[in-house]
C-alpha cells in the first residue's frame, strides 16, 4: 500500500501572533516555523501503518516556497521514504491546494491519503474534505483511530457527541484528529539520513490547474482585548462577586 | 437569490447551531430556506418550520441521510444548490466534514468559522486560534460559508414556515456508517450552556471531575476540559474546550486547574464572565479571567460547592 502524506509548513504552534500595526497582515517576521501539528500526527500514523507492514510506501508532499523543503526534510525524517514539494510563492487557498494535491494523486496513485484536519495558520479545516470531493474519494475526517481492512478503511472519528465509526472504500483520504497518535521525535541519525531522502520539486503552474486566490483579505485585526479582571482572596468574596457584581449567579 | 441554511439535529431535534445560523443568515438579503436531511426526522422537520425567520424548510428524509455522511449531503446540497447565494451551516463537525466538501463540488472557496456579515460578499473569521481576525472578501458567485455559532444569538422559535418534501436520493455508496458512542447526559451541551465549569491537567485523574459535576448540578452548567485533560484520558474527547475542539461563549466560564495555553483561550475568552481557580499564580489563564482565585481546587472547588 502506498501512502500520501501532504503537510503544511505553519508558525510554531508555541508562538503567539500579531497583526501588523497596518493591518495589512500578520507579522510573520523572524517568526520559528514548524510542520504543521496536524500534519505530524499523518506522517506518523502513516509511519505505523508501514511499521506494521500495512504500507509499503509513504511519500510526503506540501504546496508552498522552496522553504517548505525545511518541513518536507521532517517528515523524511519521520519516516517518509521520498518527498515531493509543489513550488508557488503564491499564497494559496485550500481549494488551490486541494487541486494541485489531487494531481499529485493522479501522478502517484495512492491507495490512502493521511493529512492534518486544520492547520493552525488559517485554521480552516478544508483540505482533505476538497480533495476527497475533487478525487471522488470518500473521506473519514477527525480520526482517531485508523484500521485498514481489506479493500476498505475503518476510522472512528471525533464528533461533537462523542466517537463515530465508518467504513470507507479504498483509496481514501483520512484526515486525523490529536488522539490518533503521539508522534515520535526525529532521532538524529534519523535526520541526517533523511538528507540523502529524493526530494522533487514540480513547478505548480505544470500541474495545470486553477489557483488563483478567490479570498482577499482586506485587514487583519487584532481581537477585542479583555479588560483585566481582579484576583479575589476567598472563595466568599467569589461566590459574592459572581452574585453581586457579575450577577451570573443566583 | 436565497440563502439555504443547513440544519443541524439527530432526526428527532433540531440543534440551537441551527438557530444561531438563521441569525448569520438575517444579515444577509433574500428568503431563509433551511434543510433538514434526515431519516425518519419529522420532528426536526417540525422544529425547524417554528425558527423565526425561516421561509422554507427543506426536508430530505431517506435512510442515507440518517448519519450525516458527507459524501450523500454534499452531493445532496450540490443538487439543489442552483437557486442559493450563500450556503450556511455552523461549524460543529459535521458542518465541517460536508461543507468543504460541498464547496469544491461547486468550485468555490469556503469561507470557515465567520463571527461576522459585513456585506453579502465580505466576512470577519478568526484565524490563528483567535489571535487575529482576518476580514475577507469572496469573489465567488456562491458563498459557502460554516458559522461559529458563539458569534450570532440563537433565533426564536415562532415562526411557521412552509414545508417542502425533496424528492432526493444520494446514496454514493463509498462509506458506511458502523456506530457511534454518543455520551448520554442531563447535562445542558456544552455548545448552547449558559454556564460551563471545565477542568485541566491540575484535576489530576479522571474520578476527580466528579467534584466538578456536584458545582455543575447546581449550577446547571455543563461540564468541559482542557485537552491535557482529553489527552491524559481524564474524560471523553466531547469535553474538550478549545481551538480544535469546541468553542464556546457562556455566561458564566469557570476554569478549574487548567493554565491556559493559547489553544485552550482560543475556545472559551469570548465568554461573558471567566473564573480561573489555580494554584499556579503565574498560570496565563488569570490574564484572561475576570475573577481569579489562586488556590488550590480541592480545597477550593469543595468550598464553592458547599456556598452555593
Amino acid at each position: 500500500m502506498k501512502i500520501l502524506v501532504p503537510i503544511k509548513r505553519v508558525v510554531d504552534y508555541n508562538v503567539k501572533v500579531r497583526p501588523k500595526a497596518d493591518e495589512s497582515g500578520v507579522d510573520l517576521n523572524n517568526v520559528k516555523m514548524a510542520i504543521n501539528p496536524f500534519c505530524e500526527i499523518a506522517v506518523e500514523e502513516a509511519v505505523r501503518l508501514k511499521e506494521g507492514g500495512t504500507a509499503t510506501e509513504i511519500i510526503a508532499v506540501t504546496v508552498g516556497s522552496s522553504a517548505s523543503q525545511e518541513q518536507l526534510r521532517t517528515a523524511l525524517a519521520l519516516g517518509a521514504d521520498r518527498a515531493i514539494l509543489v513550488e508557488t510563492d503564491i499564497e494559496v487557498e485550500p481549494l488551490a491546494i486541494a487541486k494541485l494535491l489531487k494531481g499529485v494523486v493522479e501522478k502517484e496513485s495512492p491507495d490512502l491519503v493521511i493529512l492534518g484536519k486544520q492547520a493552525i495558520d488559517g485554521d480552516n479545516n478544508q483540505t482533505s474534505q476538497m480533495l476527497a470531493a475533487l478525487t471522488g474519494y470518500a473521506q473519514a475526517t477527525f480520526a482517531s483511530e485508523l484500521k485498514i481492512e481489506g479493500e476498505k478503511a475503518l476510522v472512528t472519528r471525533e464528533v461533537d457527541g462523542g466517537l463515530q465509526t465508518i467504513s470507507v472504500n479504498l483509496p481514501c483520504i483520512v484526515s486525523t484528529d490529536l488522539r490518533l497518535n503521539e508522534p515520535r521525535y526525529a532521532s538524529l541519525p534519523n535526520i541526517m539520513k533523511a538528507k540523502q531522502k529524493p526530494l522533487d520539486v514540480i513547478e505548480a503552474g505544470s500541474l495545470g490547474v486553477d489557483i488563483e486566490p478567490r479570498n482577499k483579505t482586506l485587514k487583519v485585526s487584532p481581537p477585542p482585548v479583555r479588560e483585566a479582571g481582579i484576583i479575589v482572596e476567598t472563595v466568599d468574596d467569589l461566590v459574592d462577586k459572581l452574585k453581586n457584581e457579575a450577577k451570573v449567579i443566583t | 437569490m436565497s440563502i439555504l441554511v443547513i440544519a443541524e439535529h439527530d432526526n428527532e431535534e433540531i440543534k440551537a447551531s441551527t438557530n444561531n445560523v438563521v441569525t448569520a443568515a438575517t444579515n444577509l438579503e433574500g428568503d431563509i430556506h433551511v434543510l433538514v436531511a434526515g431519516s425518519n426526522c419529522s420532528g426536526a422537520k417540525d422544529q425547524a418550520a417554528k425558527i423565526s425567520g425561516v421561509a422554507k424548510v427543506l426536508v430530505a428524509d431517506s435512510p442515507e441521510y440518517e448519519h450525516c455522511l458527507a459524501e450523500n449531503i454534499a452531493d445532496l446540497i450540490v443538487a439543489i444548490s442552483a437557486d442559493y447565494s450563500h450556503i450556511l451551516s455552523p461549524a460543529t463537525t459535521n458542518g465541517k466534514n460536508y461543507m468543504p466538501r460541498v464547496s469544491a463540488l461547486l468550485d468555490v472557496a469556503q469561507i470557515s468559522d465567520i463571527t461576522a456579515i459585513e456585506s453579502s460578499d465580505t466576512f470577519e473569521r478568526p484565524i490563528y486560534a483567535g489571535n487575529c481576525i482576518a476580514t475577507v472578501q469572496n469573489s465567488d458567485s456562491k458563498k459557502v460559508i460554516t458559522v461559529r455559532t458563539t458569534a450570532f444569538d440563537a433565533a426564536q422559535n415562532d415562526g411557521s414556515a412552509e414545508v417542502v418534501d425533496l424528492q432526493e436520493s444520494h446514496n454514493l455508496g463509498i462509506s458506511e456508517f458502523i456506530k457511534e458512542e454518543i455520551a448520554e447526559s442531563d447535562r445542558p451541551e456544552l455548545t448552547s450552556a449558559d454556564v460551563i465549569i471545565s477542568g485541566g491537567r491540575g484535576m489530576q485523574n479522571g474520578d476527580n471531575f466528579k467534584i466538578l459535576e456536584s458545582v455543575a448540578d447546581k449550577l446547571g452548567a455543563a461540564i468541559g476540559a482542557s485537552r491535557a485533560a482529553v489527552d491524559s484520558g481524564f474524560v471523553p474527547n466531547d469535553y474538550q474546550v478549545g481551538q480544535t475542539g469546541k468553542i464556546v461563549a457562556p455566561n458564566l466560564y469557570i476554569a478549574v486547574g487548567i493554565s491556559g495555553a493559547i489553544q485552550h483561550l482560543a475556545g472559551m475568552k469570548d465568554s461573558k464572565v471567566i473564573v480561573a481557580i489555580n494554584k499556579d499564580e503565574d498560570a496565563p489563564i488569570f490574564q484572561v479571567a475576570d475573577y481569579g482565585l489562586v488556590a488550590d481546587l480541592f480545597t477550593a472547588v469543595p468550598e464553592l460547592d458547599a456556598k452555593l
